[in-house]
């Protein structure tokens, strides 16, 4: 108060503090407004936060299947992560097929061997959701139709995948993804 | 607004310039809050709640949209998706205590602004229409308050809203199809629960547009002080921004740690803890109060146990809970006294703490069980409510010789020297 006064009264009178004429009155506006907006920023963090998946979303995040009873040429649709997952076990055909193919002249470029785990590589485990715009490809299902390639047909847009699961033709970008996963036992997969 | 020495918008950034041609926003907000609206300049603390007020209703409505992401209005899920909130959602549980404790908040602050108005008069001329829309928000945020605590379907969520839509019930003739109209069902259910939590959603952004209304109103005037003496010249005023923008600012520093110490360490301190068992229609808790902010008015309802000539106590307790508020109505045409300011009223002062006690122990009454010597107490507390506002502030305004009023606000804090009080207004002034 007393620096408003003198100020008030005599108008070139600048009252500093310090030696680096820094005034008293310009610091502590400065610190005050910058802990306010340091506030206002920490308080955007539980207000977006609050958006993200809740904790029994997450809980619901991992899924166990059995992969023991599926036959070969057989697949299933499971669910994981409120998403169908295809579960697939080739035929010593379509495991051929598979590896016939040059994976370097693919649009992706993968080998089944990648794309499945060691001591299982005919038991193919991919999102049953199109790359492309995120429909469900058909040809997991018995009767449906597999596509030019052998493996799923996207009926949305006309995207074609083989017997890995490897986009060969139609629009979408990439291979069907696939989730991260292990087997926790010779025919349990554990998958997220 | 009014005052013709008030600062005028002169950005000096072109865009500014350019946008303030096309539309006159941030001119509207510097007349409205910033340095072009002149405020007297011996405001106190009291003048804070106004901006308190309006920065509660700000956390409300933030809290609130984001507690409608994650809440469903069913009675089948309604307590389930609370209880999700609290212990799923992503500070879920910080979004419903900020909310839950900001409606406590948000009460106390208005109480305050009221009382402040009380004391001082902010209700006389020319300001009759400001308090006519306080007392509207006023009613506005105890319905919002009350359709939000049905929402968690509690317990006392559930016979909160059996008792207080049993209140229309009282009415003659037409009481019981309202009720059930009211309810879309004989008790409180899904229809009650959607209906709502639909109006909970749509009765802050009313309050918002009254609130807006409320302060147009006030700048006409402009704002009251502590000496009730209007603004006669420059020297009276400091402009809002930084002088207020800072005081409210330190104002509103103070109410963050009171507000957050009750969110983080206190958080259920005023609610009731049957409210955390659901709903049940078949089993009445022991001891049903509304929350606190109600208790006053409450206590009022309850205080009517006798028919009262023709009338039935229950409509009569109805009526007297509506009347304690809308009385606030005509306050500005009962209290004559030209002297607005509590500070020059020597009788008017000592009678505007007698009400506030008067209110204090309603207020504990309200929450106590509805029992004697309880009820009595409340009965002698509802009629000398009645009597400050019918009877003793009219009389009062017409016998009591106020004390006298400084000449102008400078002169009142500059002390009585006239020549200082010139002085100053002539280099002021240039």
């Amino acid at each position: 108060m007393a620096e408003t006064t003198s100020t008030a009264g005599t108008d070139t009178t600048v009252v500093t503090d310090g030696e680096d004429g820094v005034r008293r009155r310009d610091f502590i506006n400065i610190a005050a407004v910058s802990a306010a907006g340091v506030g206002g920023v920490a308080t955007l963090i539980p207000l977006v936060s609050q958006m993200s998946p809740s904790a029994d979303v997450l809980a619901e995040s991992s899924t166990e299947l059995d992969v023991g009873a599926i036959e070969p040429g057989q697949a299933v649709k499971a669910v994981f992560r409120k998403q169908p997952l295809f579960v697939r076990r080739l035929t010593a055909k379509e495991v051929e097929e598979a590896n016939a193919t040059d994976a370097s002249s693919l649009r992706d470029p993968q080998t089944l061997a990648e794309r499945t785990k060691e001591g299982h590589g005919d038991v193919l485990i991919t999102m049953g959701v199109c790359t492309h715009l995120g429909c469900v490809p058909l040809g997991a299902a018995e009767g449906e139709i597999k596509g030019e390639f052998g493996g799923y047909f996207c009926p949305c847009h006309g995207s074609h995948y083989d017997t890995a699961g490897r986009i060969r033709k139609g629009p979408a970008p990439t291979n069907l993804e696939v989730p991260e996963y292990e087997f926790t036992s010779d025919t349990v997969v554990q998958v997220g | 607004m009014s005052f013709p020495w008030a600062q005028q918008y002169t950005p000096t950034n072109g865009l500014m310039r350019y946008f303030d041609e096309k539309l006159p926003l941030p001119r509207l907000v510097y007349n409205a809050v910033g340095a072009g609206y002149p405020v007297p300049r011996n405001l106190n603390y009291l003048w804070n709640f106004g901006v308190l007020a309006g920065f509660c209703l700000v956390i409300q409505i933030v809290t609130g949209i984001i507690l409608a992401m994650h809440y469903a209005a069913n009675a089948e899920v309604a307590f389930a998706t609370t209880e999700h909130i609290m212990r799923n959602v992503n500070y879920g549980w910080l979004m419903r205590y900020a909310h839950a404790n900001g409606a406590s908040f948000f009460f106390a602050v208005i109480y305050l602004h009221i009382f402040r108005g009380f004391y001082y008069s902010s209700y006389k001329a020319p300001r009759e229409m400001i308090w006519l829309l306080g007392v509207v928000i006023f009613l506005l945020l105890m319905a919002t308050g009350f359709l939000g605590y049905v929402l968690p379907w509690g317990q006392m969520s559930f016979w909160g809203a059996k008792v207080i839509t049993g209140l229309f019930g009282a009415i003659p003739i037409v009481g019981e199809p309202l009720q059930v109209w009211l309810l879309g069902g004989f008790a409180p259910d899904n229809a009650a629960l959607n209906r709502f939590f639909s109006l909970h959603f749509l009765l802050p952004f009313v309050t918002a547009g009254v609130i807006i209304l409320h302060i147009w109103a006030l700048h006409i005037p402009g704002s009251s002080n502590p000496t009730g003496v209007e603004i006669k010249t420059e020297s009276d005023t400091v402009p809002f921004h930084p002088y207020y923008t800072a005081k409210d600012g330190f104002g509103l520093g103070v109410f963050l740690l009171i507000y957050f110490a009750m969110v983080f360490f206190l958080p259920n301190y005023l609610g009731h803890p049957d409210n955390y068992i659901e709903a049940n229609p078949l089993s009445t808790p022991a001891h049903i109060v509304p929350e606190w902010y109600f208790w006053p008015f409450y206590a009022i309802l309850r205080a009517f146990t006798a028919d009262f000539f023709f009338i039935p106590a229950k409509l009569m307790g109805v009526l007297a809970m509506f009347s304690a508020i809308l009385i606030w109505f005509i306050l500005p045409w009962l209290d004559k006294s030209p002297v607005r300011s509590g500070n020059y009223r020597p009788l008017f002062r000592i009678f505007f703490w007698i009400l506030m006690f008067d209110m204090a122990v309603l207020f504990y009454l309200g929450g106590a069980p509805a029992e004697e010597p309880f009820v009595m107490f409340s009965q002698l507390a509802t009629a000398y409510y009645f009597l400050h506002f019918l009877v003793i502030i009219p009389i009062v305004s017409m016998v009591e010789k106020p004390k006298p009023l400084p000449y102008s606000i400078t002169e009142a804090v500059l002390g009585s020297d006239k020549e200082a009080v010139l002085g100053e207004n002539a280099s002021v002034a240039k």
